[in-house]
């Protein structure tokens, strides 16, 4: 099982709907979030190219969070998820200096804090992400990489996808629709 | 032209407008340890080689400042921590592929030798210094007939304390300025340069002063190699690293890093201790206060510059 992410950034209208609903969802300390909107105009007026993405943790296959955790706080949960286990973290900031994506922080109350592609309270109970669930334009896709039948799998074979830095060398789990 | 906002107002704290998760504890331990390393590899160096007489300073009297500086180290690290309660998570694991890791368990090594490398020559500060119980004494002994032992030991984990001090960078590959393996050499050799500064700052002996000036020489022409050879990768790489090394050519940590931890750290030292050996009179103290500046201004530059490099996306 891997669990994966795919976004359509030619739906995306950039609501931040997801970034509310994950605050909401998952108790986000205010002014804090786990996920959010990436604007970005490329070329000079007036051929302007524009995307919008919704970014979160990129649960990368290589993780480099995962790798320079010196407790084994940051692991890999059940379907390549990566998670921190709380009472482990000793808040060194390690993994947050290690992300190429910036997708950690320091939670207040002292450990790292990142999405968790809702594992435990959601995608366990057969649901989506909060994210995906909300998303108006419904330009997020949820699933199992493994299942050839599941919404992300399905997507990724009809569409052109990229990933986030690919040349990070981190095999990010969340794709991007071009 | 490629401009690129985040419209949802990411503000995390640590990481937005650009990363600054470490601040000067990180940089000012990563300066105490490569100290204490260099000062407790020529102890264990002229241990080894039977020169202790000859190295008064370096193997009897400079050790007696590494607990000191190790533990304000530990401190400074501790300090950094934001789930402090929780820092014995360190020691219930050995994870290689975590550079904070198995630096952890080499401070947890290196440090109780300091601790008893300044018990073993406590009389040389103190002359009559007694241990009030039988039992100490025959550990003392204990560890006085194993010194070549513990010597080896240290020998070998001062220099794996030395080059930790700049894996523990190197192995982010999120930082492009961090993410070189020279990064490993040059602190390790920074360390050793600041140990033997600190060695010939407290020798009142002669010989051994410009014995050690001697090594300072050279480890400071390595490190100039070492810095140019940086550069030199840089440069020839990716546009990430390109534009990791503008910061330092051109960029705003261009005066800082030239002036501080080049000139005034390195070259000026070493024109200093050239002219001292071939004769001319200055102060002693001038050249090693300058390298060892030189080295904390190298970890607290790197420390704070590669926080400001990223990847573009």
């Amino acid at each position: 099982m891997r669990y994966a992410m795919a976004i359509d950034t030619k739906k995306c209208v950039g609501c931040s709907d997801c970034v509310v609903a994950c605050q909401t969802e998952n108790n986000v300390p205010i002014g804090y979030c786990r996920d959010w909107i990436v604007e970005v105009t490329d070329g000079t007026y007036p051929q302007l190219e524009i995307e919008i993405r919704s970014e979160r943790c990129n649960h990368c296959e290589n993780a480099p969070c995962v790798r320079c955790c010196p407790t084994g706080a940051s692991h890999y949960e059940d379907g390549g998820t990566v998670l921190v286990t709380h009472h482990k973290c000793i808040g060194c900031g390690a993994c947050i200096a290690s992300c190429p994506y910036d997708a950690r922080y320091s939670h207040p109350d002292g450990y790292v804090d990142k999405c968790t592609f809702c594992l435990d309270n959601r995608v366990k109970k057969g649901e989506d992400p909060a994210c995906v669930s909300v998303c108006p334009t419904k330009c997020m896709y949820f699933g199992d990489l493994d299942d050839p039948n599941s919404d992300v799998s399905r997507v990724l074979k009809m569409r052109k996808w990229k990933t986030l830095i690919p040349e990070a060398g981190t095999k990010p789990h969340v794709y991007y629709l071009i | 032209m490629k401009e690129e906002i985040i419209t949802s107002g990411r503000m995390n704290p640590y990481i937005d407008p650009h990363l600054n998760i470490w601040h000067w504890q990180i940089p000012l331990y990563l300066f105490l340890g490569g100290l204490a390393a260099g000062i407790l590899f020529f102890a264990a160096l002229y241990t080894i080689q039977g020169k202790q007489d000859k190295y008064r300073t370096a193997v009897k009297i400079a050790p007696f400042i590494t607990p000191f500086i190790l533990i304000i180290g530990l401190i400074a690290l501790f300090w950094d921590l934001k789930h402090k309660l929780y820092f014995w998570q360190l020691y219930t694991t050995i994870r290689f592929e975590s550079p904070m890791s198995w630096g952890a368990w080499t401070l947890m090594v290196v440090t109780p030798l300091s601790f008893i490398w300044c018990a073993l020559n406590i009389k040389v500060i103190f002359p009559d210094w007694d241990w009030k119980f039988q039992w100490v004494k025959e550990v003392e002994a204990f560890f006085r007939r194993n010194i070549l032992v513990i010597s080896w030991i240290l020998l070998i984990f001062s220099l794996i304390l030395g080059v930790y001090t700049g894996i523990l960078f190197s192995a982010f590959n999120a930082r492009p300025l961090w993410n070189t393996s020279i990064l490993g050499p040059l602190f390790l050799a920074s360390g050793l340069s600041a140990g033997a500064a600190a060695i010939v700052l407290l020798s009142k002996d002669h010989f051994e002063r410009v014995q050690m000036a001697k090594i300072d020489l050279i480890i400071i022409a390595v490190e100039l190699f070492l810095i140019i050879h940086m550069f030199m990768g840089f440069l020839a790489s990716t546009q990430v690293q390109i534009d990791a090394a503008n910061l330092f050519l051109g960029g705003p940590y261009t005066t800082p890093f030239w002036l501080f931890v080049v000139m005034l750290g390195m070259v000026f030292p070493a024109i200093l201790e050239i002219l001292e050996l071939r004769g001319y009179k200055m102060p002693h103290y001038i050249a090693p206060i300058l390298v060892m500046f030189g080295s904390l201004m190298l970890r607290f530059i790197i420390a704070y510059a590669g926080q400001e490099s990223r990847w573009l996306y």
